[in-house]
């Protein structure tokens, strides 16, 4: 059998002022598949998010990303497989520009001259996005911040993408945008969502997360099909959506 | 609430002084105004020729008249100040206008008004024609420490949009009714500008979030940048050399 892309086991995670935020969470994500992570306000997926790239460190159970089980001592090749794309855009561009910015992450990894521009070219192509590279942050569209939050990741060429909450702000237009990129990446994705119809437009599986554990994980179109099951975890489809069609 | 172009400084324009390499403008800009400050102030020529020189860097620049005027007057205190210098300084006095002060004191505003106007005005056309990030980048290219740079970059970077959430934060006061015209009036602006410190904090907290995600260790990574070249370097150079050139002249002579 070959490794999960992620696997997380027995995660508990406990935030300095005492709420205890995973609670024995366990999750597995194949190589190549594309996972929506489904959940109420507080469930936990943020900050099991940045678990998953070592940012905050679980008091037991193990992740592997791989082969590899995170620990301090590749901290930094953990961080350059999974790519966390962050909820605010705008806590994830910090240049003055969009190539500085895409350029980041390459750059700590020790890349420099043509490679690093090379790897900047790549990643804004990725996302469409080649033509903002010289942009300031703050003058891009929500769609165009996205779509360059995503590029700064790329740009690390991550073996998974974990992002949170992408469709978040976005005009419907700019939502259909988001999924025609995401579908386009070859890349293993885990995205966290509330937007029922988006992770159903876009994912295979769904699992749904509350209380800090896994509550359920199968097929996205049966457990959002699942009306009883929704309910119970704060979720729900808008009004009139019609998933039979789907 | 526009978020204006760039800085409220700059003047977007395309000259070989806006192309130039920040490091070779930062240095020129330095070394000029070294020079003169160092220029004896009884070298009135010496004055002259400065002046017919930033007035030929303004034009080449495309920085309007006005726009230097209008930022000069940041320096108006400075100015009234050495207007008094006559008047308290001692030594020999003169007739001026009827009223008895001092000839060293003259002097003395004369020298203070020069020099800083002239320092004032190469900042301001040097502001004029480079974006702050660029600054920022001629300053880590001349190793100003790192830590510096990079607090200056994130100031730069997120005093925008500060700037916007507190715009929004006075439009939703406006929108229920409060209509702040006085600066006594001021209290609740001052406690949204307090709510958005907090959030700018938290903020500080996601934003090095981000960075680690992205492998950050510590110390901002080398980009990839134009240095400037030896022609740049060479026609920056032709800015400090003159003025060198000249404060020297001056000090033999004088
Ligand atoms: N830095 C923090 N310190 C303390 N509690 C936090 C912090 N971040 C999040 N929490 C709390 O942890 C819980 C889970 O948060 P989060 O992971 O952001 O949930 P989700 O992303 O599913 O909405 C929430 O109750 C939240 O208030
Ligand atoms: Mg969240």
């Amino acid at each position: 059998m070959t490794n999960p892309a992620i696997a997380a086991q027995g995660v508990w995670f406990t935030y300095p002022d005492g709420r205890e935020v995973l609670q024995g969470l366990d999750l597995r994500v194949e190589e190549g598949e594309r996972v929506a992570l489904l959940g109420p306000n507080g469930a936990g997926k943020t900050t099991l998010a940045l678990h998953l790239n070592g940012i905050h460190e679980a008091e037991s159970g193990a992740i592997h990303v791989g082969e590899l089980e995170l620990n301090p001592s590749n901290l930094m090749e953990i961080r350059r497989r999974v790519g966390l794309v962050f909820q605010d855009p705008d806590d994830q561009l910090f240049m003055p520009n969009v190539a500085e910015d895409v350029a980041f992450g390459p750059a700590n990894l020790g890349l420099s001259g043509a490679e690093l521009d090379a790897r900047v070219t790549e990643a804004l192509a990725a996302v469409e996005a080649g033509s903002l590279a010289d942009r300031a942050p703050h003058h891009l569209s929500g769609g165009e911040r996205r779509r360059v939050a995503i590029a700064t990741v790329l740009a690390m060429r991550p073996d998974v993408l974990v992002l949170d909450e992408p469709s978040s702000g976005l005009d419907p237009a700019g939502r259909r945008e988001l999924v025609a990129t995401l579908q386009g990446l070859n890349i293993t994705q885990l995205v966290i969502t509330h937007d029922l119809p988006f992770a159903l437009e876009l994912c295979k599986r769904a699992v749904i997360m509350d209380g800090g554990r896994v509550v359920a994980d199968g097929s996205a179109a049966e457990i959002l099909a699942n009306d009883e099951l929704l309910r119970n975890h704060r979720l729900e489809m808008p009004f009139g959506f019609n998933q039979a069609g789907s | 609430m526009g978020v204006g172009h760039a800085h409220a400084l700059y003047i977007h324009e395309h000259t070989p002084i806006h192309r130039m390499a920040p490091e070779a403008k930062l240095v020129a800009a330095f070394a000029f105004v070294a020079a003169v400050a160092l220029t004896p102030r009884e070298a009135v020529w010496a004055f002259a020729i400065y002046a017919v020189t930033i007035a030929v860097l303004i034009r080449t620049a495309r920085v309007p008249a006005r726009f230097v005027a209008v930022r000069l007057t940041t320096i108006a205190p400075f100015i009234v100040f050495a207007l008094f210098i006559p008047f308290i300084a001692s030594g020999e006095q003169v007739e001026l206008l009827g009223v008895s002060v001092s000839r060293d004191g003259l002097w003395g505003t004369w020298n203070v008004v020069a020099k800083a106007t002239i320092g004032a005005t190469v900042s301001i056309v040097l502001a004029a024609t480079t974006e702050i990030p660029e600054i920022l980048r001629g300053m880590s290219v001349l190793r100003v420490p790192a830590p510096l740079t990079a607090i200056a970059l994130f100031m730069v970077r997120y005093m925008e949009l500060v700037a916007q959430e507190l715009g929004r934060m006075r439009t939703a006061m406006i929108a229920r009714g409060y209509d702040p015209r006085w600066l006594w009036q001021a209290k609740p602006i001052a406690a949204a500008a307090g709510a958005t410190f907090v959030r700018s904090y938290e903020r500080g907290e996601r934003v090095h979030a981000a960075m680690l995600a992205r492998g950050y260790a510590g110390a901002m990574p080398e980009l990839n940048h134009r240095r400037a070249n030896r022609s740049e370097w060479l026609m920056s150079a032709s800015l400090p050399v003159l003025g060198i050139t000249v404060a020297l002249v001056a000090l033999v002579v004088t």
